[in-house]
């Protein structure tokens, strides 16, 4: 914005890579500093990393945290792009439906721990029930919304050409929402891994949030809880740069013409 | 490069202006340089623009002539040749130059008072206040004071950017294609407006425009630029003076002359 | 809008209501609660003074952790937009740090601040830093070209031009990113408060199970927190219809 001068290409490895290596020093010293002997320094999280990986835990958690992420992601697409889309379509069915979601919206899924321990036990079940929480309300919202930004001119346009509404909705109101549905998906994915970390946390026996509090508890090995934070940072930006990867495909990337 | 080649014979008599230069461009030219690719957009490009006048850069749409000019505001760098106002060389963005954007130019935030003063921060109270009064009345706005940018239409967006630029008083005016964003009644009416606006303040104006008629009516001269890589085509005196009378047949003349070196066959 | 329609959602609500009412007394579940059970959890904590505490307590926090965050996240983040190399530098940075979960960082600020507010303000802290940070680098990036070269034009020095012009600019997004920020700071502190305090909303949820599966009181917990996010909610919106903010709403 404020540089006059254009950054050349070279730029943009080095600054990133020159802040993450002051960063990085910076974290080292101050724990050297203050002696720390808890707090674990850069190199204690590479080495924790390696030992997790040793141990076939590390992968082995990766594994069980995406399979949560996968199923209840899953399902909620399944059924909130439906339902949104029904309610993008009929707004009378959203003007009806809509101050409920807009009143369960705010409760965390985590709020609903206790409930889907009763109902699903502590386990895998419950955790990706929170997880399919936690994802389904903004797809919803996103899909809905996708359908009612359509502009009525593409819906005029496509009964000027004589097409029943069920065909209407396929070739018309779909891929026209579909950027926005797209976009939905990919903030609720990120939810969804949000989601997956906390509720490992608490319901179940194994995964990447399960590792950040046992790391803890048996034995206050911190370098494994923040080698452990750094997975599951690095895995989440994975997950979110793929989604994004998606919606560059030239049929999607229409909606988008403002991202770079 | 010559920057005086008019074809148009016996020009009629000018009105009495001094011919001292305002501004002066020398060897302009402009590559940009775009993922590796390069793009000439301007061609050493020389050009003398003098005090009080009214010119227009002429040209089809792409052609270089806002990269013109604003390389002569100062808003971009040439990437050779030299641009001097009053024997200075310029460097930046001035507040003696204020460029007219479209009016999507004028600050959504501020009430029309408050665009026109925006300038105005070196002025006491009072002052600003009078100034402000003084080209709200004059670009015609009077009663919208209050109003913000987004209560206006776009010709009075147009004006409200008129006035802002010309209340810090400056001593030239670029103008980039500032009506083409309004419907054709709303520039006819625009233009008279910008004429009795420049005869009273008497300012050096520098008018963009792919509008042929519109150079034609508004300027006192016309440079026709060619596509990119632009250059000076020709510069076109316009010597007929004000209020012009769009079908005397020296309007006529001068504007199918233009229409001629652009190469346009003008039945529809 | 008729009458009839305006009251569609709630004769829904009231639907769904029954629905729960039936499903709970045709399997007489001993632990979950019929909506009239839950009202009645309402007014027992109503009467222990324990819903007003509760409240308080989690508004405290998400308050705290959510202003400290925009002081702190905002001018960083218009600082960040602004200069184009800062944020080359520093997003790849801000895109790891955005996936982890903040309660992941409960051992962590444990360790810092022990159990307690502290904790707990850190972690709402942190949750509402990172958006409000990409919120802001974001706004500043799309304010127009036009109108920093218009202040330039007009000789403002760079302070000036930041505080007429960026600033102004930036508000209405700004105050966008802000609404969904608390909803999502509003969303961390009931997780906060169920791992690290003993007072609050979150704590209420896991402390009312804990302490003898009054799964009422967990219901009418969780419908409290409902309806508090929405209230926040709707309160950010109405700042977003000021008329002199307004303009940044308009499709121009």
């Amino acid at each position: 914005m404020n540089s006059l001068v254009q950054p050349r290409k070279w730029e943009k490895v080095f600054w990133p890579l020159f802040a993450a290596a002051i960063f990085l020093a910076v974290w080292h010293y101050a724990v050297l500093l203050s002696a720390s002997k808890v707090f674990p320094s850069p190199l204690d999280v590479v080495n924790g990393v390696e030992e997790l990986s040793h141990k076939g835990v590390l992968g082995a958690y990766v594994v069980d945290s995406l399979r949560r992420v996968g199923t209840g992601f899953g399902l909620a697409v399944l059924f909130g792009v439906p339902l949104g889309l029904t309610l993008g379509w009929y707004p009378a069915a959203a003007q009806v439906v809509n101050p409920v979601i807009q009143m369960a919206r705010p409760i965390s899924p985590l709020a609903w721990i206790p409930l889907a321990i009763v109902w699903f036990g502590v386990g895998d079940a419950a955790a990706m029930y929170l997880i399919f929480l936690g994802a389904f309300f903004p797809i919803v919202v996103a899909s809905m919304n996708g359908v009612r930004n359509v502009p009525s001119m593409f819906r005029r346009a496509g009964r000027n050409f004589g097409l029943s509404p069920a065909a209407l909705l396929a070739k018309v109101v779909f891929p026209a929402a579909l950027p926005q549905i797209i976009m939905g998906l990919r903030i609720a994915l990120g939810i969804a891994w949000l989601v997956v970390v906390a509720a490992e946390m608490i319901a179940v026996d194994s995964g990447l949030g399960y590792l950040v509090i046992d790391a803890r508890n048996s034995g206050k090995r911190y370098d494994l809880v923040v080698a452990a934070m750094l997975m599951i940072g690095v895995i989440g930006l994975a997950l979110d740069l793929i989604f994004r990867r998606l919606e560059k495909i030239k049929s999607v990337r229409w909606g988008f013409r403002l991202e770079a | 490069m010559s920057t005086q080649a008019s074809n148009i014979v016996n020009a009629g008599p000018t009105a009495a202006r001094a011919v001292k230069t305002k501004l002066r461009a020398q060897g302009l030219s402009m590559v940009f340089r775009r993922d590796g690719k390069e793009t000439s957009v301007l061609d050493n490009i020389s050009l003398d623009v003098h005090e009080g006048e009214f010119i227009c850069l002429l040209g089809p749409s792409g052609c270089g002539k806002s990269t013109m000019l604003n390389a002569m505001a100062g808003f971009l760098a040439p990437t050779s040749g030299t641009v001097t106002i009053d024997d200075e060389a310029v460097v930046g963005p001035d507040p003696r130059r204020i460029f007219v954007f479209q009016e999507r130019g004028v600050f959504p935030w501020l009430t029309v008072e408050g665009n026109i003063g925006f300038g105005l921060f070196k002025l006491s109270k009072e002052e600003r206040e009078r100034r402000i009064a003084y080209y709200i009345k004059l670009v015609g706005l009077q009663g919208f004071e209050k109003a913000y940018p987004q209560e206006l239409s776009g010709g009075m967006k147009q004006r409200l950017e008129v006035a802002r630029a010309l209340a810090v008083n400056p001593d030239m005016l670029f103008l980039d294609e500032p009506f083409g964003a309004l419907d054709s009644i709303t520039r006819l009416i625009m233009r008279g407006e910008l004429l009795r606006i420049w005869e009273q303040e008497k300012k050096t104006i520098i008018f963009v425009t792919h509008d042929i008629e519109e150079a034609v009516q508004l300027s006192d001269r016309v440079v026709v630029m060619s596509a990119r890589p632009a250059k000076i085509q020709q510069i076109v005196e316009i010597d007929i003076p004000h209020p012009r009378d769009i079908s005397s047949p020296r309007y006529l003349e001068l504007r199918d002359g233009i229409f001629e070196q652009i190469g346009l066959a003008h039945k529809v | 809008m008729s009458l009839l329609v305006r009251l569609r959602p709630w004769a829904f609500i009231a639907v769904l209501l029954l629905a729960w009412q039936i499903a709970i007394s045709r399997q007489p579940n001993h632990l979950l609660p019929d909506p009239i059970t839950v009202l009645g959890a309402f007014v027992e904590l109503a009467r222990r003074g324990l819903l007003f505490k509760y409240i308080v307590a989690s508004l405290f926090r998400v308050t705290w952790g959510f202003l400290l965050a925009a002081f702190v996240a905002i001018p960083a983040g218009l600082a960040i937009g602004w200069y184009r190399r800062t944020e080359m530098a520093l997003n790849p940075l801000i895109q790891i740090f955005r996936p982890i979960s903040p309660l992941a960082w409960i051992p962590i600020s444990i360790l810092w601040f022990g159990v307690g507010d502290i904790a707990a303000i850190f972690l709402i802290f942190l949750a509402s830093a990172l958006p409000l940070t990409l919120t802001a680098i974001n706004a500043v990036e799309s304010i127009p070209a036009v109108y920093v070269n218009a202040g330039r034009n007009f000789g403002l020095s760079q302070a000036s031009l930041v505080y007429r012009v960026l600033y102004p600019a930036v508000i209405p997004q700004l105050i966008i990113g802000l609404r969904i920020t608390l909803g999502i700071a509003w969303l961390v502190v009931v997780a906060a408060e169920m791992i690290a305090v003993n007072s609050g909303l979150g704590f209420l949820i896991v402390d009312a199970r804990n302490a003898g599966n009054r799964y009422d009181l967990v219901v009418a917990g969780m419908i409290m927190i409902g309806l508090i996010g929405l209230c926040l909610d709707m309160g950010m919106r109405s700042l977003e219809n000021i008329r002199s903010l307004r303009w940044g709403y308009s499709e121009d």
